[in-house]
């Protein structure tokens, strides 16, 4: 019998995979690579469709991570952040969204499995990971026109309701809403994540927040402060709230600091491999990302930890190498009464 | 293991800010104005589709202390949850607004739910009920819960809306027990609204409704204490509409007595409620009897009510003002006057004083000083701010105007007397004497302007010898005017090495009279370090205006002053010794190190753009309203030590009422600034063809001259990969194919001195002060608008930018102005080669004094770096190699370099 989720929790820090497109870049793949035999007619070019490879190409998807599962990672996210039928769009996609999701989900499960068998002391999770979409509903893609929306909320929630279903049937352990930029989209997959398990009565699956913190000024890219993002989302009762991409290890520490400290449930932070360089490529070592990881475990701040673009197995394996010794944070005493305890 | 956190159960809400409601909250002001049912300006916008106004509504709600906004769109003429839809995506463009929370409200939960659809923070739905049955009120409690709302419950039944105190607090029970049990809500976002209705109706029944709601709230507050209780305010003055006047007093005193018994938020007008204590005695009683239904038999306190509220309806709208402190002693209108910075009837008490008292001088040092006491006793306490203490201080002046003429007078008949009698004029022990000054070389003079009036206020006598005071005109007044203090302010880091030199002077003359340090580049650090260890008689950095006082009264005072020193004296050494421990720990490279690690920009890859023109331009024409809309509004706050952030500090419990009030005084006198064209902007800007011909020196083609500018990089070891910087960086080598460019730019605000003046010989320190903050602002304002225009269109690297006010604020455009003398390029010599560029003296008239600060004092300049990686960075402390190095490529002597450094080197 494997240890539940939260015993691990307890125990120690928890660590979560790295960057999926870097590593899925190192294959140099084709447009028929991507395509494979069943698309190889499809009326629009794929390549970049990083997530349809978990069909096309489900062996590469299941290596990748393996080689996170090897280096120490004891959550791995499916490989879907962009499985919805709004963001496949864009390759003319959106009937194939269910099927991205369950795909991608048994990659992940088959790979965490094998891992968990290997030794049951240390279980392997599988987080469905629910990306931010490329439409968003707090901003006007306008500027002429700042109430237009170019979706809707229930155009949102429906999208991700369909995904929500296939990593549910295709058996995730977690629902990890992550990289979110606009409160609003995560509070329409909050929504749909409630309803569909309210309607399909089935007990609910934890879920991960993962807010992104666009630059030095402390706030999302639709304005929240921290503090407020977290306010707004805390109905989800998530199991852990966090942030992750957009801004390297060093410049996150400040607001993983200040979530420590609000924080009701487990906190979580996955940064960039630094900040990316005039190439646009990120170029901070993995000893360099886990030195300053290791402070946060440290300090307290953190229960889960890994990384986001531009880190690799290699980062993984030094940042679960730094923060092994170290206590998890302790969650905090929920009062029930209003005067000091 | 240190104890673990603890959360606690506040209610906990958010728009792009949070707002935490605690039990020190005591009490959430929901702003009404958006509401079409309770506004028909707000019902008249929104039907004519005139949503930019109807923004406004919100704005002025926001602005005039709203913590949430709640908005209804319940009218019969509209498509409710179209109206609602649009107006709140509106709203969350807007920043200004969409900081705080909403409160959705509407009757039709359809129009709810479209609501909830919009707003990315944690909003209040109101209201649910169980009004249509329990099951409807779980399935709508889940929709809210599901969207993250908080919820207000009315207390409403299947049998109707309760108006009992019983009915409330049993209905309010049932749901809680439904929402805590059956949906999962936290009892801390729950919020009962036990039903306020009109009282004074007539009907007798309606008599006890304020109490029913006051007497439910305190039992819903003890059985359910996580809970808050809300309400509609303007509901209990219902009886009353059309006059304002009485039910502004009964919505402050039935308020008063709700917000005791526990209520939490109400919905109401922020922008107009009365202070419970400042309604007029007399209806502030009939308020009271009505609201808690005393001597009210038969309907006598209403009858009392409406009969008051008539004369007031009578007298019609004139503003009703509490003249009754004119019917007091004149010592008290003295008091009165000066504690709330009134001068319409200085002149006439005053001299209504002279004539009561038998000398001009027992006016000062009685009534008049008596009045600064308690001024200074509130500010010392945090009642009072800085703006109305300067508001004071200009009240006082004007009285001393009044009295001086007779007190000269006097003294004169004095000394004839005496020289008539032969005896010795005796009169010169007056009060203590502090000598303010800005010195040599720099033009800054907010900050000791304000020490100055503050000390005033205090019953200093203030010798203030201006700006750009040598050190022999400093020292030969302090010994000539029998100074007890000397105070030196400066702004830009040359000044620092000036101070040194005062002190050390001061030493060598043998004075003995403390000196006390202070302005925004001095530091309580660099006094230590650098000045007091040339002085032995005390010397005290004083951070702030508030400060001083304490300071010059601890010097003053025969007791206090040895143990006062000697504190200071431990403090610095402890500060010395500190910094000195500091210097080892901090690791620099060798110049040549930084040098090779400097930022690695792929030329190769940059396409640079060439500006519309080279050379320079002036502008003469840009109009100050159009300068004024890129005000930072931040630092002018921070001139009046008002500290937060702006606009939020407008809203901040403790000090938002007196930044509101400034704030109002700024914008009317920068109106009038404007309108009557008080002042004259003048601006230049020039760009030039430039290269990097070494590591950290760029040369700039000026028509055929070459000009070599020199920067400074950081020596500091950063973490592997981290560049250590310098704004040579940022230009292209000249081995590229194409050509870089630099540019430069000054703006000035001139005309102001003449206007100062004018404030001066009105005694009016407030206005003086407020005026020279405002040019400094727009001087920064001008800056920020002609980078734009470099950004989009002289230079037009970014021509796609699209940057809001705030995002200009924290710098998120592309590219950097950075000036000479700070932190990115901190030697001041430069300046010289940037005025040079722009066409010298003769463009803008602004002029450098010795130590290169600008006169005007409220001008800027900056060099101009186009590139997208080029950022602020501070240079920090350097090494003796790179200053040798500099020196050299300067042509400077070493030790003159070294003096221009300082303030980076060890």
């Amino acid at each position: 019998m494997k240890k539940t989720l939260h015993k691990c929790l307890e125990e120690r820090i928890l660590i979560i995979d790295g960057a999926m497109g870097t590593m899925i870049q190192r294959h140099k793949l084709t447009e028929a690579d991507y395509r494979g035999d069943r698309f190889a007619q499809w009326h629009t070019d794929v390549k970049g469709n990083n997530d349809l490879l978990s069909i096309t190409q489900p062996q590469i998807i299941t290596d990748i991570h393996k080689q996170y599962l090897e280096a120490g990672a004891d959550i791995i996210e499916t490989n879907t952040f962009s499985s919805t039928s709004i963001a496949q769009a864009d390759y003319d996609m959106q009937s194939l969204a269910y099927e991205l999701n369950t795909a991608s989900a048994k990659c992940a499960r088959d790979a965490a499995d094998e891992y968990t068998l290997k030794d049951q002391a240390k279980p392997r999770f599988v987080a469905g990971a629910i990306g931010p979409l490329n439409k968003t509903l707090s901003l006007s893609p306008d500027v002429n026109n700042p109430g237009y929306r170019a979706v809707t909320f229930d155009e949102v929630a429906a999208a991700y309701t369909e995904q929500v279903k296939g990593l549910v049937d295709g058996g995730v352990d977690i629902l990890l809403i992550e990289t979110i930029f606009d409160t609003l989209n995560a509070k329409a997959a909050i929504y749909a994540i409630k309803k569909y398990f309210r309607d399909n009565k089935r007990s609910e699956l934890p879920i991960m927040i993962s807010g992104t913190i666009t630059d030095a000024s402390g706030r999302t890219l639709s304005g929240q402060t921290l503090e407020a993002f977290y306010t707004s989302v805390m109905h989800a009762n998530p199991l852990s709230i966090g942030l992750n991409c957009a801004l390297g290890a060093s410049e996150m520490r400040p607001h993983i600091e200040e979530l420590s400290q609000i924080a009701a449930c487990y906190t979580s932070a996955y940064p960039n491999a630094g900040l990316p360089n005039a190439f646009g490529e990120y170029d901070e070592q993995p000893h360099q990302t886990a030195h300053i990881i290791e402070e946060w475990a440290k300090e307290g701040f953190v229960n889960i930890v890994g990384g986001c673009c531009g880190t690799t197995p290699d980062h993984i394996k030094h940042i679960a190498e730094e923060v092994k010794d170290f206590r998890p944070r302790a969650l905090p005493v929920l009062d029930t009464e209003l005067a000091e305890q | 293991m240190s104890d673990p956190m603890h959360i606690r159960p506040f209610l906990r809400l958010s728009g792009l800010e949070p707002l935490v409601v605690r039990p020190e909250t005591n009490f959430v002001n929901v702003g009404e104005r958006t509401n079409v049912t309770g506004s028909k300006k707000f019902a008249r916008l929104i039907r004519e589709d005139k949503y930019e106004e109807a923004l406004s509504v919100a704005r002025q709600q926001v602005e005039s202390g709203a913590q949430v906004i709640d908005v209804n769109m319940d009218d019969a003429l509209l498509d409710g949850v179209k109206a609602m839809t649009t107006f709140l995506n509106l709203v969350q463009a807007e920043p200004d607004i969409a900081r705080i929370p909403i409160m959705i409200d509407s009757s039709k939960f359809e129009i709810i739910e479209a609501g909830l659809k919009c707003v990315q923070g944690k909003c209040i739905v109101n209201s649910i009920s169980m009004k249509e049955g329990e099951e409807k009120f779980i399935e709508q409690a889940f929709t809210c819960k599901s969207y993250g709302a908080a919820v207000i419950v009315m207390a409403f039944d299947e049998v109707g809306q309760a108006d009992t105190k019983e009915r409330k607090v049993e209905i309010c029970k049932r749901a809680y027990k439904i929402l805590t049990e059956q949906v999962g809500y936290d009892p801390q976002d729950i919020i009962f609204d036990p039903n306020i209705f009109a009282v004074a109706t007539g009907i007798e029944e309606h008599n006890n409704y304020a109490v029913d709601f006051i007497e439910a709230t305190r039992e819903i507050k003890n059985s359910m204490p996580l809970t808050k209780v809300s309400g509609g305010v303007s509901n209990v003055s219902f009886s009353f509409r059309g006059n304002d006047h009485v039910r502004e007093a009964i919505h402050s005193v039935f308020l008063y007595h709700a917000i005791k018994a526990g209520m939490d938020m109400g919905i109401v007008n922020a922008g107009q409620l009365v202070v419970y204590d400042e309604i007029e005695p007399e209806l502030r009683q009939l308020c009271e009897d009505v609201l808690l239904n005393r001597n009210n038999d038969n309907n006598e306190a209403t009858e009392k009510l409406i009969r008051f509220a008539e004369t007031v309806k009578a007298k019609g709208k004139v503003e009703v003002r509490d003249e009754s402190w004119r019917k007091e002693p004149v010592e008290k209108r003295l008091a009165h006057s000066l504690v709330n910075g009134i001068t319409d009837h200085i002149d006439a008490d005053t001299e209504e004083a002279r004539l009561k008292y038998a000398k001009p001088l027992d006016v000062i040092e009685g009534p008049l000083m008596d009045g600064m006491n308690i001024v200074g006793d509130l500010f010392g306490a945090g009642k009072m701010f800085l703006p109305q203490v300067v508001k004071s201080a200009r009240v006082m002046k004007k009285a001393v105007a009044v009295l001086t003429p007779y007190i000269e007078q006097e003294k004169e008949d004095r000394k004839q007397a005496h020289l008539a009698a032969g005896t010795i004029n005796e009169e010169s022990a007056g009060a203590p004497k502090i000598l303010l000054a800005t010195v040599k070389g720099d033009v800054h003079d907010i900050g000791k302007n304000i020490v100055g009036v503050v000390l005033g206020c205090n019953g200093y006598d203030i010798i203030d010898l201006g700006v750009m005071v040598h050190t022999d005109k400093i020292l030969e007044t302090a010994v000539r005017e029998k100074a007890d203090i000397i105070g030196l302010s400066g702004l830009i880091t040359p000044s620092l090495d000036e101070m040194v030199h005062v002190a050390h002077e001061m030493k060598r003359r043998g004075m003995n009279l403390p000196l006390l340090i202070g302005g925004a580049t001095t530091s309580r650090m660099h006094t230590a370090v650098k000045i007091a260890p040339q002085y032995d008689e005390g010397v005290v950095h004083v951070l702030d205006a508030s400060r001083s006082v304490t300071v010059a009264g601890s010097l003053l005072s025969k007791e206090q002053k040895p143990e006062f020193l000697n504190g200071i004296r431990d403090e610095y050494d402890k500060l010395r010794a500190d910094f000195g421990h500091k210097n080892t720990g901090k690791s620099y490279l060798r110049f040549d190190e930084a040098q090779a690690n400097g930022a690695k920009i792929d030329w190769k890859k940059y396409v640079p753009v060439t500006p519309a023109f080279t050379g320079t331009k002036t502008f003469t024409e840009i109009t100050l309203a159009e300068i004024a809309e890129y005000i930072d509004w931040q630092p002018f706050f921070i001139t009046w030590e008002m500290h937060g952030k702006f606009p939020q500090l407008l809203v901040d419990p403790v000090i938002g009422a007196e930044a509101s009030k400034l704030f109002t005084d700024a914008k009317k006198l920068l109106q009038q600034v404007v309108e009557e064209k008080w002042l004259q902007a003048t601006g230049v800007v020039g760009f030039w063809p430039a290269n990097k011909t070494g590591p950290d020196s760029v040369d700039v083609l000026n028509g055929t001259d070459v000009v070599t500018l020199e920067f400074l990089r950081q020596q500091v070891k950063k973490t592997a990969g981290q560049p250590d910087l310098s704004l040579a960086d940022f230009i292209a080598p000249a081995e590229m194919p194409y050509q870089d460019h630099l540019g430069a730019f000054s703006v000035t605000i001139s005309g102001i001195e003449e206007h100062l003046r004018k404030f001066e010989s009105a005694h009016d320190d407030y206005n003086k002060i407020m005026l020279q903050a405002l040019a400094d602002r727009l001087a920064e304002a001008f800056a920020e608008l002609l980078h734009k225009r470099t950004r989009l269109g002289f230079w037009g690297y970014d021509k796609e930018e699209n940057l809001d006010h705030e995002d200009l604020i924290a710098e998120k455009y592309r590219g950097i102005r950075p000036a000479p003398g700070y932190p990115a390029c901190p030697d001041h010599t430069e300046k010289l080669k940037l005025f040079a560029l722009l066409g010298g003296e003769g463009n803008t008239g602004i002029r450098l004094t010795e130590s290169l600060a600008m006169y005007p004092a409220s001008s800027v300049c900056g060099w101009y770096f186009a590139h997208p990686d080029s950022k602020y960075f501070g240079v920090g402390k350097i090494g003796e190699d790179q200053l040798a190095d500099y020196a050299r490529r300067k042509g400077m002597d070493l030790e003159e370099a070294r003096k221009w450094l300082r303030p980076i080197l060890d």
